[in-house]
């Protein structure tokens, strides 16, 4: 069974350890500023919004680039950016209507989620089960997603 | 290393901001934030400066554990010499400012001198400079966060600033950062204010990293993080409720001092718990908490997000306070609640948003309105004083009125702004400042609960349950438990927390870690992070010499031991009912133990073997 | 069934890959009309700066080809007879097809002035041409570049980063006139400037000379610039002229319906050289970027593989890093008659953003936006804009703070229960 990131907004207090652990994963620092998972404040209504990379199957971000530097990992599902093959074109940060890859200057490439190869070190490092790693069909991940994909009128014409 | 090594010196009078490397001989011995800035702060400034001149300094500094992933570890403090008190002031705050600080790169920023006209400090990682805040000057701290963030079109910017109390020099600003948090007490924002600086603005991406020990460092903040989310405390009381989930408790064994501490015992104490905070509320089927919040790192999120009842008073013409902000803590609830004799949660609350939009310290603010009240009561203040109030204890409609007063500047307003002492002292009452050396109470009462009346006499920023929070032993029996009528032990236990707290504020750590972490916890996460030997025991020695450091520093600016006493009526006054009857404190007793526990002269004074036992010498 | 491809872009290759997954057994052919593997123009100018080698250019690796079962043969097509269904390439072979594909692209206009045939004066469209001018620009101290569109800001980033002194020539009254409005055009010459490179804008070259390996450039404003090369980039147009004859309509670019079709039974057009559907204004429309192309490919494979699949237009986009300021726009960035818009310009920092809101039943709907020195979750404003999504209580917020769009973008697509 494909495993998902179930984020859930009720649970979330914004501490901002998912951010971290992830910096810390992919960079060796506590760098939030470069961390793929972002927490995102709502002041005014008192909520705070976990949001990365759902791995679409559309994969925008993949089809868009023009080097053939984003890669699907078949054991995950997610799209992965290969940093020897991007050049930092930035095509796949315009092409993904989520959001979710972003051009780091730093790098002079892009990045995102790549699920730390099935064991997602944000989900781990949560204090409230905001985000948690489980099965994709249990998750309400589909319901998420689906939700954001039905206003994409050409995400239709995937066959 | 987990220091960044580097200081930002911004000099307000020449307009000037130069990075230097941190003395890492002081850093080895007193950590970093609390600590360290005042041991720059003691070694730069004349004890006896005038803290609202140029040549008083003022620095915030993060600790070493700022910005990693230890748990709560995204704090910051501002030191400075208080205007409200004349001795040292160290005000400690969360949110997440602490941590832009570091991934700017950033141990510490001294501010020095006094700029001709407004300013605030723009840092983006390595760049640091001074713009105008001409148009920022006169504005809210809410205002200017808004418009800051706006010019430099940047949601990620971290803004700390202060409101237009600090400009009118209300002697108990805050410094707000992240909207609601607050570096909140003893008039640090009063200091800012002084030297022409509005605000500080940072963005900070260069990350946190060169930790000593990166693998121990993380088995040992996962290990913290189990120990937080096991505990009664830390693990669900305080994300359920907040401090707030004192109020019930406290009241409950005698220890909730009422109406300028006239009274132990609040009737109305149940209105305004943490409790209450989750009912439903008939107007519009919501309750006042709409959930709990973190700061930076912190895994236990204790901070409260409330509304307030659209429908209320205080609130029902202003749309802009109708959304979610930061809501009530247990001591503000206290201030200006129970000391008020308002029970009230929709006015209180609004206060709270009132006090982080405006940046005042809710605590001295309640307290010196309770301490104004008695006054009129006494009819030592009239109508006429008060421009109209009437301001009886338990009135909403006065204790709103004289907030808003405050901060537009009114004439009562501004003299409520000095503080209860001042304020006593002008109408010819000084025993009716509920205060230590000028500054107020937090919510416990020291004739109901010993320890803490001895923690508030020795505090060295005054009047404080944050310098050693004997309740968490008295009342909690963490880590152990100690009758809180009693006398005894309690010099012992005073030290110890006020020892270990030195230390934990001077980490980068919230010390509501330590409901649930021992020295036992925390040695190792900051011994995994940083070069050098910080075992337990080099851990409480640190916490005690920057103790005694700050001791010192208040000595040396006119401070004695006759400093160290409690207003008369909690001396004197028993009270007068309820499971706490018939208590005084009994701080003649423990204070001459405490100086000789502290290797201390009678007269307050470390003495030479101490000072040379803590290398201070 | 035997799918013939001309044009060995993104949109063609993406093309190739789409067939061979619906139709495992069919016969694959695709043309280039370059004798080397299929390669992305988007990346020629990190092969220009050297951060990328040629082999990095590639849209697929080399052995893709093979294990996909897909013919690439590198030749131009001269000619396409839609009656007997063959084509015929510059060597004379004939390929027949079932179904064709015509994915060719597009070609750099040559500017209708006075030695601009010289051999000096470079495009900068191909592998080859950016071998030239690396050569060329190694022992050269001056170089002047004709137009400050798309491309021409690509190229301007390299040959900046080469270390030549730059002179960019531009017609137009700013820069990058078709992506940017005036204040982010503004922006983005004083950016350019403060990095060394010299700008004109709002001038026109009259006339390019050689003398002694010197190339002279003369402006309309009386100037004269020596340069050692001069380097064109002003304006692509559909490569269409081997359609000759073939009956396929053309108009800007090939006429195609919702199925990438042409007007010719079993022909496709897809990618730069079609006029596909824009989403934003519904028309028909050349759009040459890189996004559109992928699309275009994939749906005309889809179509061609027997799926009746419509595209529902694309949206216009794009994203331009110029010396590390960073520009993007999308949609009707110009904004539409009657819809709102609001911006915020920091000139000091170089940040610009400006969002432009629909009308009518659409006033609460993103339509377009521009912007400048931003990089974080970019892609929202296209899933804003295709999903036309009702920004309801957001708009307002966002007319206060345009900074504020993920925030809206979240709010409106995602279940955070308490948020409106």
């Amino acid at each position: 069974m494909q495993k998902s990131l179930h984020l859930d907004p009720a649970k979330c207090t914004g501490c901002l350890q998912c951010e971290m652990a992830c910096s810390y994963e992919k960079l060796g620092e506590f760098n939030p500023s470069r961390s793929v998972i972002k927490v995102f404040t709502f002041h005014e209504e008192g909520r705070f919004a976990p949001y990365t990379c759902t791995q679409c199957d559309e994969a925008w971000c993949l089809r868009a680039c023009p080097v053939d530097a984003i890669t699907m990992d078949m054991s995950t599902g997610a799209k992965i950016v290969i940093d020897d093959k991007c050049v930092g074109c930035k095509v796949c940060t315009i092409s993904c209507p989520f959001g979710t890859i972003n051009y780091v200057q730093e790098t002079g490439k892009v990045a995102k989620c790549d699920l730390c190869g099935g064991d997602p070190e944000c989900a781990k490092a949560c204090p409230t089960e905001a985000i948690t790693y489980i099965d994709a069909n249990a998750t309400g991940y589909d319901r998420m997603k689906a939700f954001a994909e039905k206003s994409l009128p050409s995400a239709n014409t995937s066959a | 290393m987990s220091w960044t090594r580097k200081v930002l010196r911004v000099n307000l009078t020449e307009g000037t901001c130069t990075p230097e490397p941190l003395n890492m001989e002081w850093a080895n011995n007193y950590l970093g934030q609390r600590g360290l800035a005042t041991k720059y702060l003691v070694e730069e400034t004349d004890p006896n400066v005038d803290p609202l001149s140029p040549e008083n300094i003022f620095i915030m500094a993060t600790g070493p554990l700022t910005g990693t992933m230890a748990s709560t570890a995204g704090r910051y403090s501002c030191i400075t010499k208080s205007p409200l008190t004349g001795a040292i002031a160290c005000s400690n705050s969360g949110g997440f400012i602490g941590n832009e600080f570091k991934n700017a790169g950033l141990d510490m920023i001294i501010f020095e001198g006094k700029a001709a006209s407004p300013v605030y400090l723009y840092i983006e990682n390595d760049l640091a400079e001074l713009k105008p805040a001409d148009d920022l000057w006169g504005k809210s701290a809410w205002e200017a966060d808004e418009m800051l963030h706006a010019k430099h079109q940047d949601p990620n910017l971290k803004i700390a600033v202060v409101g237009r109390p600090a400009e009118e020099g209300c002697l108990y600003a805050a410094v707000m950062n992240d909207l609601h948090r607050a570096a909140g007490r003893s008039g640090v924002g009063t200091v800012m204010a002084s030297k022409n600086l509005k605000a500080v603005a940072v963005r900070g991406t260069k990350g946190v990293k060169g930790l000593e020990n990166p693998d121990e460092f993380m088995k040992t903040v996962t290990d913290g993080k189990k120990v937080l989310a096991d505990n009664a405390v830390t693990g669900e009381g305080l994300p359920a409720y907040g401090t707030q989930v004192l109020m019930n408790v406290i009241n409950g064994v005698g220890g909730l001092p009422a109406r300028n501490m006239r009274d132990v015992g609040f009737e109305g104490a149940e209105n305004i718990s943490g409790e209450a905070m989750h009912e439903p509320r008939t107007s519009d089927g919501k309750p006042n908490l709409t959930t709990n919040g973190a700061c930076f790192g912190c895994t236990i999120a204790c901070g409260r997000i409330s509304t307030i009842d659209q429908t209320h008073f205080s609130v029902k013409d202003k749309p802009q306070y109708h959304g979610a902000s930061g809501g009530l803590e247990y001591e503000a609830a206290w201030s200006l609640g129970a000391d008020t004799g308002v029970d009230d949660l929709d006015a209180l609350t609004y206060v709270q948003f009132v006090c982080n939009e405006d940046g005042i310290d809710p605590i001295s603010l309640g307290c010196t309105i309770a301490a104004a009240m008695e006054l009129f009561e006494d009819g030592k203040i009239d109508l006429a004083e008060t421009g109209g109030i009437d301001l009886r204890f338990g009135s909403a409609e006065a204790l709103i009125a004289v907030t808003e007063g405050v901060i537009a500047g009114t004439p009562f307003g501004k003299i409520i702004g000095m503080g209860s002492k001042r304020v006593c002292e002008k109408y010819g009452a000084p025993e009716l400042s509920m205060s230590v050396k000028g500054q107020e109470f937090p919510a416990y009462d020291p004739r109901g609960i010993q320890g803490i009346g001895l923690a508030y006499a020795t505090s060295n920023r005054g009047a404080c349950h944050l310098r050693g929070y004997t309740i968490a032993s008295e009342i909690l029996g963490i880590p152990v438990k100690t009758e809180q009528t009693e006398s005894d032990g309690k010099p012992e236990l005073v030290k110890a927390f006020q020892d270990a707290t030195a230390l934990v504020d001077s980490a980068g750590l919230c010390i509501f870690t330590t409901f649930a972490w021992g020295m036992e916890d925390i040695a190792p996460q900051i011994d995994a992070a940083c070069e050098g030997d910080w075992s337990v025991d080099k851990c409480l020695e640190a916490g005690e010499r920057i103790w005694n450091m700050e001791r010192q520093y208040n000595n040396a600016a006119g401070f004695t031991s006759d400093d160290d006493t409690l207003p008369k009526r909690l001396l004197k006054e028993a009270i007068k009912s309820g499971p706490t009857k018939g208590q005084v404190n009994r701080l003649g007793e423990m204070l001459p133990i405490y100086y000789e526990v502290r290797g201390w002269t009678p007269e307050g004074v470390p003495t030479t073997e101490t000072l040379e036992r803590l290398n201070l010498s | 069934m035997r799918h013939v491809i001309i044009g060995a872009g993104p949109c063609g290759v993406v093309a190739a890959e789409t067939l061979r997954k619906q139709d495992p057994d069919s016969t694959i052919i695709l043309i280039g009309n370059e004798p080397i593997p299929p390669y992305s123009r988007m990346a020629i100018p990190y092969f220009l700066m050297k951060d990328i080698d040629e082999a990095g250019t590639h849209l697929r690796s080399d052995d893709f080809y093979d294990t996909h079962n897909i013919q690439y043969l590198g030749h131009a097509v001269e000619n396409v007879d839609t009656d007997l269904k063959v084509l015929t390439t510059d060597d004379g072979t004939e390929i027949p097809y079932d179904k064709l594909l015509i994915a060719a692209g597009s070609k750099p206009l040559l500017p209708p002035i006075e030695g601009a045939d010289l051999p000096n004066v470079h495009n900068c469209w191909t592998i080859e041409d950016a071998r030239q001018i690396a050569e060329r620009s190694h022992s050269c101290l001056e170089v002047v570049l004709m137009g400050a569109g798309f491309i021409g800001c690509i190229i301007l980033e390299s040959l900046a980063k080469m270390g030549v002194n730059l002179t960019v020539i531009e017609m137009g009254d700013r820069m990058v006139p078709r992506m940017l409005d005036d204040k982010a055009g503004g922006l983005l010459e004083k950016w350019c400037i403060e990095k060394g490179v010299n700008i004109r804008t709002s001038t026109r070259v009259n006339s390019i000379k050689e003398e002694d390996d010197v190339m002279i450039v003369e402006l309309d404003n009386g100037e004269t610039i020596q340069a050692c090369t001069v380097i064109s980039a002003t304006g692509v147009k559909p490569n269409t002229e081997f359609l000759k004859g073939s009956g396929i309509e053309v108009d800007h670019g090939i006429v195609v319906n919702t199925n990438m079709q042409t007007n010719v039974a079993n022909v496709y057009a897809a990618g730069d050289v079609a006029q596909g559907k824009d989403f934003s204004t519904g028309n028909y429309e050349v759009q040459a970027i890189q996004p559109t192309a992928t699309d275009h490919g994939r749906i005309a494979a889809l179509n061609m593989a027997g799926h009746l699949v419509e595209h529902n237009g694309s949206v216009n986009m794009n994203v331009l890093d110029t010396l590390g300021l960073i520009s993007h726009s999308f949609g009707l960035w110009m904004g539409v008659e009657g819809g709102d818009s609001v911006d915020i310009y920091n000139e000091e920092a170089y940040k610009y953003i400006n969002l432009r809101f629909g009308a009518d039943k659409e006033e609460d709907v993103l339509v377009g936006a521009s912007t400048l020195g931003m990089t974080q979750h970019i892609g929202v404003i296209r899933g804003l804009i295709e999903g036309k999504t009702h920004l309801g209580v957001w708009k307002s917020r966002l007319m206060k703070d345009p900074t504020r769009l993920m925030e809206a973008y979240l709010s409106c697509t995602q279940e955070l229960d308490n948020v409106v």
